[in-house]
This record gives C-alpha cells, structure tokens and sequence, in this order.
C-alpha cells in the first residue's frame, strides 16, 4: 500500500463569478519513503497542493472533490480532531521564509517542546532532551544554548535546518516542503537540501518538494511531476523528465534554465503568461504558448497517457509516439 | 585583574539579568532619553507607592471613627493661619486629616482602576480574540455588540446601573460592596475599546506564516490563539491599557463625585473632592482642591506615560 494516494483532487477557489478549479482533477501517488518533486510557475497549483494535502486550506479555497488517501485514511473525510492529531504527528510541512515561520516571541526550546507536549504524552524535561538530540541531528552547533534563544538572535539557514528538526520532532511519515530554500542565500540552499535528503534517508520519510527548481528537484526528488495551470502534465522518474522531456512545457522549463543558454545571449523563455483561473483557454491549457499547437489542441484537452516510464498530457507526444513507429517502418 | 575589560578571551559565564536586558533594550534607552518619560513614570512611583503604603505613612486611620473628632473640622493646611500642626495638609469637613484621607483615597481610587482596566482587559481580550481569529459570522456579531456598547456613554451606563442597584439594595449594602459595583461597571462599559484593538491586530497577526506552521502542527484553535498570537499583540495592549487606567480612575471619580461611587466613610479621590464641595464656597477651599490636584497629576502622568510607550512601541518607528 502507498503512504499517499491522491485521486481525482479538485480545488475550488469561491469568487463572485461562481467557483474556479485551482486544481484540476489531479492524481498521484507516493511510495513510503519515497522523494517526489513538484516543479511549475507561479501559479500551477504546486502550494495548493501542498496546503490541500494537509487539509489546511482556507477560505475561499476549498475541496471541490477526490479524495487524499494518507495512510488508508481519507484526509478529506477527517474531523478537526482528526486533522489536528495527523498534523506534525504524521505529516508535517517547511514552509518557505524560515524568517517568519518561527514564531517570534517564543524561544526555540519552548516551540520544539509545545510541539512535543501537544501530541505526545511527555515531561517538559524529557520533551527537551529530544528537542535536543533532534537538533544534533541537523547539525546545529551547540544545541542546548540554541534551545534558550530567540529566533531573531539565529541567521536563516540555521533557523530552516530549525525547522528541518521541528517538522522531524515527531517522527512523521511524510514532509511536504514547499519551497523550502527560496528565501535562503545561495551557499546555503546545497547544505540545507543535502539535509533534507539526509534527513528524509536516514529516517524512511517520503518527502513532496514543491520548488520551481529543477537543479534542486534533479539533486533531491526520484519522481517529478510538472505541473501547469493546475493540471498534471508530465509525470516520472526525474532522471527521464531532466534527460528527456517530453512535453513543449517541461521541455520549455528545462531550455529556459541558464545553463542552457550560452553567456551574452537572451535566456530561452517560453513566451507568454499562464492563464488565469477565469480565463483559462478551451483544450490543452498550455495550447496558447505551446509552439506544436494543432486544431485538436484547441479543442479537447489531452489525457495523461503512459510512455516508458514517463506520463504525459500532450496530444503532439500521443501523434508522435502513435506515427513514429509507422515512419520508421516506411 | 582576571575580569578587567580586556579578557575577552573567555564568553562571559554569567547571563545579563531581566532588569538589564530591558535597561539596554530600545525601550530602556528611549526612557532615558526622555526627560518627560522619567519625571512621570518617578511621580507615578512616588504617588503609586506613598498610595500603597498608606497605612504605614498615613499620621491618622480616616476609617477609624475613634480618631475623627468633628472639633478638628475644616483646619486649613499648615502653610496658611489659624492652621494646627498635627495635619499638615489641613483637615475635612468630618475631622479627618486630609493628608490620611487623600493617600488613602488614593489607594482606593488606583485599585479601582487597575481591577477596572483587568476586567475590560479580560472581557477585551477574549471577545477580540476570538472575533479576529474565527472570524465570519461570530466576528460581526461580536462587533455589532461591541459597536452598540459603544454608542452608550460609559457614564450614562454606569449612572443608571449604579443608580439602579443603589436603589434596589439600599445604600447600606451598595456602600458595602461599592467597590465592586464600581469595577464591574467600568469594567463591563470599555470592553469595546480592548476588543477593537485586539480584533485589528490579530487580523495582522493571523495572515502571517508562524500561524501556518502552528496549524501546520497540529495545534488547536485555542492554542494558537492564547499562545501564539496574542503574545505577539500585546504591544498595542500595553498602550491602551496606560490610556484605560487613567480613564478607569477619571470615570470613579466623576461617578464618586455625582454621589454614585464610594461613600463618604470610605472616601476615594472623587468622593473627597465632592464632599468638600459643598465648603469650597465657605473658604475651606483645600477640601477639593488638593484631592483634585492629586488626581490631576495622577492622571496626567499616566497619560504621558502612555503616550511615551506609544512611541516606543510603534512597530513603524524602529522596525524599518
């Protein structure tokens, strides 16, 4: 059985033209202890994702339909209580800016210990000595004054290898990291990944990198899923989906990164914006960017169909993968 | 030698104490260097103090029937003639030196306050609270509430209850428990003034992202709301509470004075100026305007305290 198994996922966002799908019918599973990643824009739906799995959305969004299979159990179908007890107990999230995700009146010791004391049934003193050993673990030096200190006093990649430790303080079985080295300094994002990795290894966590990066997702993830205007439209093992991308868009992402440019000339962008929520296109929601565009595009949308071991939405790949095989012969 | 200046080889071993900390902080340096600051928070002390200790400084018990003599009556302070030396700031209309009445008018008149400010604090607090953290239909309600509390004068509200209860029980009883009635009123009519503020900012506070990450470890809606978010809101809450005491005191006094609050055995501030009224006009002026000046400087202080901490506290002023 799956750790995670999301299915037919929609998110709505109420509005006052009537509810607009954030997510679209989206599918997936995770493996225990498996790392996927999810890369897109802004705006693919990467974080409702994140928050939908977690059953933290808020108003105006919300569950529109689907279910999210956690453990057997649907989270969709939980009471508050239930949510609250499956929370930093067996799913726990990084969020983005470590500058404001510690709260900052509290020290460190106090947080990691409320977190403790709210779950488990724990003596402030021995809630402390783990609170401590998880500290060692993410390589903070000298843990016990860390304890008694204030977030403000710490820098950025200490407090996220913090909040690395707080999301590992109660053993879940699975991290959703949404962005979690944006805000850092770029000498610090390898050390904070090579953490997270090491972290999600040693303890059989599966982990859901939600990043815009492809060098981070190639580094950390062993499935990618990219995703577009709030659908799934290429899905595998990363190595095939950085190697060998098969969708215009994944193939844009990946043309677009700098390295792929040579020095002094313009990077290779994908022209255009992605839709918004009210405007979305008819068909293929990326046929109004994409360079393969055909009729059919305009017309339906594509399914998600299975090559090797990648998935893709794209009816050019379906046209090409169906027509190849006779063009070779002929 | 071995703690001169200069060893700084080894981390000092000793942790600064709470005192210091606030000393050097933004705060403690903003005190010092503001003369207005410090002249009031000393009166403040000095009033504050001399108030609480009544019963060791005070030369006579003004609750003592015993040691009120109504031939000692309307002596005037000892500065003008005719004066005895026994009451240095003269005596009242009844006998009593006014010196004795004063600080422990005084007393009475700042522990109304304080119980006063506590009980909106806490009215204030829980309804604001929850009405910016829940949200929707619980947080119009709650407003609506809190709007037409307001749209009451907090004196009208208080002369009727007071009015009404004095009559109810009769003025033997009220005047026994009149200090509760005093609290619970002033209490109950300023909740708007703490729900409104705390309201407003935890709307700021919950959008941001350390509330995320409570919910996002499983912490219920009670949890974050007492432990998370309101230790992060108590700055406007101290600014507001300096302004609400020295409201609390003025409002006793005005409802004392209207014959409506502490009765004339148990004088508080108001009470005091209101019963030497009646003599201000047979020359024993020092009745009312010496309680009155007290309280005036009392008042004052507190304001300006609270205008100091106001300018402190101000997120804009060191935050960037």
């Amino acid at each position: 059985m799956s750790l995670l198994s999301v299915r037919d996922l929609t998110v709505k966002f109420a509005s006052r033209d009537g509810a607009m799908a954030a997510l679209n019918g989206i599918s997936f599973d995770l493996a225990r202890g498996e790392r996927l990643g999810i890369v897109g824009e802004s705006g693919a739906g990467k974080s409702i994702t994140g928050f939908a799995l977690m059953n933290l959305l808020s108003k105006p969004g919300f569950i529109d339909g689907g279910e999210i299979l956690f453990e057997g159990e649907d989270v969709t179908q939980m009471s508050p209580k239930q949510v609250r007890d499956m929370r930093g107990n067996r799913m726990a999230m990084i969020f983005q800016d470590p500058m404001v995700t510690l709260n900052p009146v509290l020290t460190i010791g106090q947080q990691m210990v409320e977190t403790l004391r709210a779950h488990r049934n724990l003596s402030f003193e021995e809630a402390r000595q783990i609170a401590l050993v998880k500290l060692k673990e993410v390589y903070i030096p000298s843990p016990d004054e860390r304890l008694d200190q204030y977030p403000h006093e710490l820098s950025g990649g200490m407090r996220q290898r913090i909040i690395i430790a707080m999301a590992l303080l109660l053993d879940p079985k699975l991290i959703i990291a949404d962005e979690p080295t944006t805000a850092l300094d770029v000498t610090i994002q390898a050390d904070i990944m090579e953490l997270l990795l090491e972290m999600c290894q040693s303890n059989q966590v599966g982990l859901i990198l939600i990043t815009h990066d492809l060098g981070v997702v190639s580094q950390v993830t062993e499935r990618t899923m990219v995703m577009y205007a709030g659908r799934i439209i290429e899905t595998g093992a990363t190595r095939s989906i950085i190697n060998d991308p098969q969708h215009p868009y994944t193939q844009g992402l990946i043309n677009a990164l700098p390295q792929q440019t040579p020095p002094g000339q313009r990077l290779k962008q994908i022209p255009g914006a992605m839709p918004t929520l009210s405007a979305m296109p008819t068909g293929c929601p990326f046929h109004t960017r994409c360079a393969h565009v055909t009729d059919e595009c305009k017309r339906t949308a594509p399914e998600v169909s299975q090559f090797g071991d990648t998935a893709v939405a794209c009816h050019e790949v379906h046209r090409l993968q169906r027509d190849l095989p006779k063009e070779v012969a002929q | 030698m071995s703690n001169s200046t200069f060893d700084t080889g080894t981390p000092p071993l000793a942790t600064p104490s709470r005192l210091s900390l606030m000393w050097n902080s933004n705060i403690g340096y903003s005190f010092r260097r503001n003369p207005v600051a410090i002249i009031s928070m000393v009166v403040f002390w000095l009033i504050t103090l001399a108030a609480f200790f009544a019963p060791v400084l005070a030369p006579y018990n003004p609750y003592d029937p015993s040691q009120i003599d109504i031939l000692n009556s309307e002596y005037p302070p000892v500065w003008i003639d005719g004066s005895l030396p026994e009451f240095s700031l003269g005596t009242d209309d009844q006998g009593r030196d006014l010196l004795s009445t004063i600080l422990y008018g005084t007393r009475l008149s700042i522990i109304i306050g304080l119980c006063a400010v506590a009980l909106q604090a806490f009215l204030g607090i829980s309804i604001g609270l929850i009405s910016g953290y829940v949200g929707g239909r619980t947080d119009s309600l709650l407003m609506r509430l809190a709007d037409i509390q307001l749209s009451f004068s907090t004196l009208m509200v208080a002369i009727i209850f007071l009015a009404i209860t004095q009559a109810l029980f009769g003025s033997e009883v009220f005047s026994r428990y009149a200090v509760l009635f005093l609290v619970g009123v002033i209490g109950v009519a300023e909740w708007p003034q703490y729900a409104r503020t705390v309201r407003a900012t935890v709307l700021a506070e919950k959008k941001k992202e350390y509330v995320d990450a409570a919910r996002v470890m499983g912490f219920g809606p009670m949890r974050i709301m007492v432990r998370h978010i309101l230790p992060n809101s108590l700055s406007p809450i101290f600014v507001i509470s300096t302004v609400q005491v020295a409201n609390a005191i003025i409002s006793e006094a005005s409802l004392s004075f209207l014959g409506l609050g502490m009765p004339p055995n148990q004088p508080s501030l108001g009470s005091l100026i209101s019963s030497g009224f009646d003599y201000i006009f047979s020359g024993s002026w020092w009745i009312t305007a010496i309680p009155g000046l007290v309280l005036v400087v009392l008042v004052l202080v507190i304001n300006l305290l609270g205008d100091w901490m106001r300018d402190v506290l101000n997120p804009k002023l060191y935050k960037g």
